[in-house]
């Protein structure tokens, strides 16, 4: 593969962004993910939920605005917008559990062909394990998106027949992007959408451990 | 009359057992009775349970209690974050033990208990370790894992305000754990900003009654 055919993450995010439907309820989750809101278009109208009892959460407040108390599930500072509420821990969660989320964007590890999710742990049980909302929002959004790169740093794929890391749900992905192709999850295993221009499927089928296939109408991925 | 106002801190942690099972409102910095936890660690109660979300940062709250060895037990959702350097530490040295939930079922495990409920069956972690040595049920063709009911001795909680029946509202995101933790405790002992006299809070938007609370002690400015 050639240098420079990955797509920034940023950009990645771009794509996941134009896939958010207008009017959708949508939970970010901590990290890469949080880029899609900066994407959505002003076109569209979309509500954020965030796990610590608020829906219609805002971008961060300007320098000097902050408010200790208002902040994201990354314990950042953000804001409320207009038609925004507050509510209490075990609904904030019913919301994520019982289906009433549209959408979340998660990163992950590892997926594997048949939608398993891996977002949670490492292997290194030197540290403390933490789950946080990890494991409610991969259950029970009704669309579980993955934003991730498709391989680790040192060069490991993440899409792989069955994960070895600590599972976090099984067979709740949908769809996932990654910075060289837009992949979904179907009772055949990985299905390529897009990839990006100046790879060839062989160059993408090297990058992943999981068999793949390629759609009838193969698209390009671009931001 | 009916009177949940107390002086002091001090009244308001009195008679709180060592070995006690202790809820700690808050989520990251947000809505952490932080007031409270420390009146706590001044009393000296110790050999505790606590049930929080995260597991303090820094050398207050949680994280002062895990310093002055007063934790034997957290059960919490993500006790790694930045500056939780306490936990880490007590709990490297097997000092502290871990039970790790996740964050849903932390919080529906203290609504169980609140409602007298047995327990509940959930997707959420039925199909990680997190549901080793669990009862997993196929529930509409999905695996479910039980968890149990989860109550507390005492629950610690911040609000806004208060009146003397022990009605609370609170402010924008400092709720989150606090209307769940106030009903799943036999002891509910809150901090609020601000007492209000009886029949000032708009009883439409009254987020905890007062059949939840306990005691009731005003921190900060006057």
């Amino acid at each position: 593969m050639s240098p420079g055919v990955r797509l920034e993450m940023r950009d990645v995010a771009r794509r996941v962004a134009r896939d958010v439907p207008d009017g959708a309820y949508v939970n970010l989750g901590i990290g890469l993910p949080t880029l899609v809101a900066d994407c959505v278009g002003h076109d569209k109208e979309v509500v954020y939920h965030s796990e610590n009892g608020i829906l219609g959460m805002g971008p961060a407040p300007a320098p000097g605005e902050e408010d200790p108390e208002l902040i994201n599930a990354g314990k950042q500072p953000v804001t409320l917008v207009p038609g925004g509420a507050f509510f209490h821990h075990t609904d904030a969660f019913l919301m994520m559990r019982g289906g009433h989320i549209d959408v979340t964007v998660l990163g992950a590890f590892q997926v594997s062909e048949t939608g398993d999710l891996a977002n949670w742990a490492t292997l290194d049980a030197t540290h403390p394990p933490a789950v946080g909302g990890a494991m409610d929002l991969a259950v029970g959004a009704k669309r579980v998106l993955v934003l991730t790169t498709h391989t680790t740093r040192a060069g490991e794929p993440k899409l792989v027949p069955r994960c070895s890391y600590p599972l976090t749900a099984a067979g709740v992905v949908d769809r996932v992007y990654t910075d060289l192709a837009v992949l979904d999850v179907t009772p055949a295993g990985f299905c390529v959408r897009e990839m990006v221009a100046g790879l060839t499927r062989e160059d993408l089928q090297g990058a992943t451990a999981a068999q793949l296939s390629f759609a009838d109408d193969l698209g390009v991925l671009a931001p | 009359m009916i009177d949940k106002r107390v002086a002091s801190l001090a009244d308001a942690v009195a008679g709180i057992e060592d070995g006690a099972t202790v809820l700690v409102g808050g989520f990251g910095a947000s809505g952490v009775p932080v007031e409270l936890v420390h009146a706590l660690l001044d009393q000296g109660t110790t050999d505790l349970t606590v049930v929080t979300n995260n597991a303090g940062s820094g050398e207050t709250d949680v994280a002062a209690l895990l310093r002055e060895r007063r934790v034997r037990r957290i059960v919490c959702s993500y006790p790694r974050s930045a500056g939780s350097v306490w936990f880490e530490e007590r709990w490297r040295a097997g000092e502290v033990e871990l039970e790790l939930v996740p964050q849903g079922t932390l919080s529906e495990r203290m609504r169980a208990a609140a409602a007298g409920l047995g327990g509940f069956f959930t997707p959420t972690g039925a199909d990680s370790r997190l549901a080793e040595g669990k009862e997993v049920r196929v529930i509409g063709g999905r695996r479910h894992v039980f968890e149990e009911p989860l109550r507390g001795d005492v629950a610690l909680v911040k609000a806004a305000r208060a009146d003397r029946w022990g009605n609370l509202v609170y402010r924008t995101a400092a709720r989150n754990f606090g209307p769940t933790m106030a009903a799943a405790a036999e002891l509910t002992v809150v901090q609020v900003d601000e007492f209000v006299e009886l029949g000032e809070l708009d009883p439409e938007v009254v987020v905890t009654p007062g059949i939840f609370v306990d005691r009731v002690v005003r921190v900060g400015a006057a």
